[in-house]
């Protein structure tokens, strides 16, 4: 019995999001059987039927558009030893933010015409903004070779190893050719790696859906892409698809 | 409270995707409220792709939904295609066309090994089937791989994949890897019987209930519709694409974040039933022989047959996808420019994704930025046919014990398999 409980109490939650993080879980196939025998899932609503309250490790999943969700949230960082925002939703809101660059009442009209005041919302936020978060796994959606290291980490009582260089480190290592040599631009100079450099080694851009490094160098990340014959527009558009929440508190 | 008054609240239905609420009162052996509300934070998608670039919105729309993000990804492509002008390539449209098998091989799996498996053997999640009966959870997890890895091969990522854009993908799969892929697809057969075999010793669990309702799906001359054809119903002649606002008819109910929809009647079901209801004729002759196995026929009327026809499509997306490999390999690939002439106007596509008919219509300007953006989504579709489901079931099974009551409905929630986050999110019931 004491056996039993010695082993971590592990809960997952989810707010506004596609919910593709914790499918990248439930990805994981065989490997998650060897999580699942490490500790004890008390709370995956996505997957299984039992809930609880007594959890040490938290995992959310999303971010916060409503006051109600306020509540819930601030109620699972009440419960949880560790909390992690698991995923760009949590960690910077993702794609959501973009709602956050028009006026709320256009917005609801756009969706719900004069129905808008019958649903609850107001401008997105990451989890960060509303409590503590005590460790970020990045990425839209995250990658699954990453979740375990940080989810080994945590179990080993360790500081998670999310890297502190950009994309283009990964993508050198793996001898890409430079997408800006075929012609398209990347935010992958910008971008904290841990993915693999995902995209450019499908010849496709960064986007920096994993957020920025620590002192990212944006003048000349800006400089590269006019030199590149984007417009201030273009430019703007491509920093705001998955950072607009970012950008917005500078 | 007396055994014939019971109310229920079931809050966030478990073993779905997204945030959904059940409300049952029974008060004196009488039904006095059934419903089913939808309480996922709304997102609001049209509203974020409007001022977004041509090239940029499959990547924005794929978000929508993890499970289905690659019929997202090909709706939205195919809606700035047909706004732009562009017809993809025979190879673009074959690979396009295998990533969808993927992804619904990929998402019925999911559903019905790791979602519904559980009720149907008595227990509340897969992790108890991993003691109690390992080979079936080894034959699910085999499979569901085997529909990512596809998935990672073709798109370059299982869930929002990075490769497929407007008129071509960025980068092409190697002959080697769709041989190899082929070799597994054929090696799963063996897999996909022991997969049959374990829902046909328990699919006598499935609730006995039917009801008369519309079923609407893709319908095509040529093939069992997912990437392209006409909008088909079981109460009508086909529509155009073109003309799918007359088809799903959305409106507005208070108790629910996501829109309803209806054509002919009250309410009409999409997903796997309708498909194999509208298409059973262009099966192939493995999934036809698994339907007469499991008990489907195309008069069938129980939202919970939705389940074993999922099977039956997997077997057929297998099946299939190695047809498209087979073709894909002897006309030999080749790297397509993908370059386009950006023009304004509007674009309308449907795609069948795991769930149902899923539509994107976009409105470009000159520039290619949006200016209108609509997406409707299978499960939205779904949600009055829930609904009007739950009142007759609830209706037929009032004596029953709560517990029973409150498995039943959650068990009819999940065989829409209803991705409620899509949608905007799903339901729960919670006894009063």
């Amino acid at each position: 019995m004491s056996a039993e409980k010695a082993k971590p109490r592990v809960a997952f939650f989810d707010f506004a999001s596609c919910e593709g993080c914790q499918l990248q879980i439930v990805n994981l196939e065989e490997v998650l059987l060897d999580v699942v025998g490490a500790v004890d899932i008390v709370e995956f609503r996505e997957a299984m039927k039992e809930s609880s309250n007594d959890y040490d490790i938290a995992f959310v999943e999303g971010c916060i558009t409503r006051e109600s969700d306020e509540t819930r949230l601030k109620e699972i960082r009440k419960n949880a030893k560790v909390l992690v925002a698991l995923g760009a939703c949590a960690h910077t809101g993702c794609v959501h933010p973009l709602k956050n660059l028009k006026p709320l009442e256009e917005v609801k009209r756009i969706v719900y015409g004069d129905k808008g005041d019958l649903f609850e919302t107001y401008p997105v936020r990451p989890l960060s903004a509303v409590v503590t978060v005590d460790c970020v796994v990045p990425g839209c959606p995250i990658d699954r070779t990453e979740f375990v290291e940080v989810f080994k980490a945590l179990l080993a009582g360790k500081k998670p190893p999310i890297p502190a260089y950009p994309v283009c480190v990964e993508c050198r290592l793996k001898e890409n050719e430079c997408v800006y040599t075929l012609g398209m631009t990347c935010l992958g100079p910008v971008t904290r790696a841990g993915c693999g450099a995902r995209c450019p080694s499908n010849r496709s851009s960064c986007e920096a859906c994993r957020g920025f490094v620590d002192n990212p160098r944006m003048n000349a990340q800006k400089e590269i892409l006019a030199e590149h014959n984007l417009t201030v527009d273009d430019i703007l558009r491509q920093f705001t698809m998955y950072c607009s929440y970012l950008e917005a508190q500078k | 409270m007396s055994p014939a008054t019971k109310k229920i609240e079931l809050h966030h239905v478990t073993r779905v995707e997204g945030h959904g609420n059940i409300y049952v009162d029974i008060e004196n052996g009488a039904v006095k409220r059934c419903q089913w509300a939808v309480v996922e934070a709304p997102r609001f998608f049209e509203a974020m792709a409007i001022g977004r670039k041509w090239d940029e919105l499959n990547f924005l729309t794929s978000r929508i939904c993890g499970i289905c993000s690659i019929g997202h990804q090909l709706a939205s492509l195919k809606a700035t295609e047909s706004a732009m002008a562009v017809k993809p390539s025979e190879q673009t449209v074959l690979l396009r066309k295998l990533l969808l098998l993927g992804e619904n091989l990929q998402s019925h799996i999911l559903h019905v090994g790791y979602l519904v498996l559980p009720d149907l053997a008595g227990v509340g999640s897969v992790i108890p089937l991993t003691k109690s009966n390992p080979a079936a959870v080894g034959v699910v997890v085999r499979l569901h791989r085997l529909a990512n890895e596809l998935c990672d091969i073709v798109g370059g990522r299982t869930t929002h994949p990075v490769r497929a854009v407007v008129n071509g993908f960025t980068m092409l799969p190697r002959p080697r890897e769709l041989v190899d892929l082929r070799k597994r697809l054929e090696a799963s057969i063996d897999d996909l019987q022991a997969l049959v075999n374990v829902l046909k010793s328990v699919a006598g669990n499935l609730p006995a209930f039917e009801r008369d309702t519309e079923y609407v799906a893709l319908v095509s001359n040529s093939e069992y519709a997912l990437y392209d054809g006409l909008v088909g119903s079981t109460d009508a002649k086909p529509v155009a694409v073109e003309d799918y606002l007359k088809v799903t008819n959305e409106y507005i109910v208070p108790q629910s974040t996501a829109k309803y929809a209806k054509y002919h009647r009250a309410s009409y079901a999409v997903g796997a039933l309708a498909r194999y209801k509208l298409n059973h004729a262009k099966l192939s002759d493995p999934a036809r022989k698994v339907a007469s196995e499991l008990g489907l026929t195309p008069d069938a009327r129980s939202p919970f047959m939705n389940n074993i026809a999922q099977v039956v499509e997997t077997v057929d997306s297998v099946v299939e996808a190695m047809n498209i490999i087979d073709l894909l390999l002897m006309g030999g690939l080749k790297e397509e420019p993908s370059a386009l002439k950006v023009k304004a106007g509007r674009g309308v596509a449907a795609v069948e994704v795991p769930r149902g008919i899923l539509f994107h219509d976009y409105t470009y300007d000159e520039n290619g930025i949006c200016v209108m953006a609509n997406c409707i989504i299978p499960t939205n579709q779904n949600h009055a046919n829930i609904q009007l489901d739950m009142e007759k079931l609830v209706d037929e099974i009032k004596e029953e014990p709560r517990e029973a009551i409150e498995l039943k409905l959650e068990m009819l929630v999940r065989s829409y398999d209803p991705c409620i986050s899509c949608s905007t999110h799903m339901v729960k019931v919670r006894w009063l």
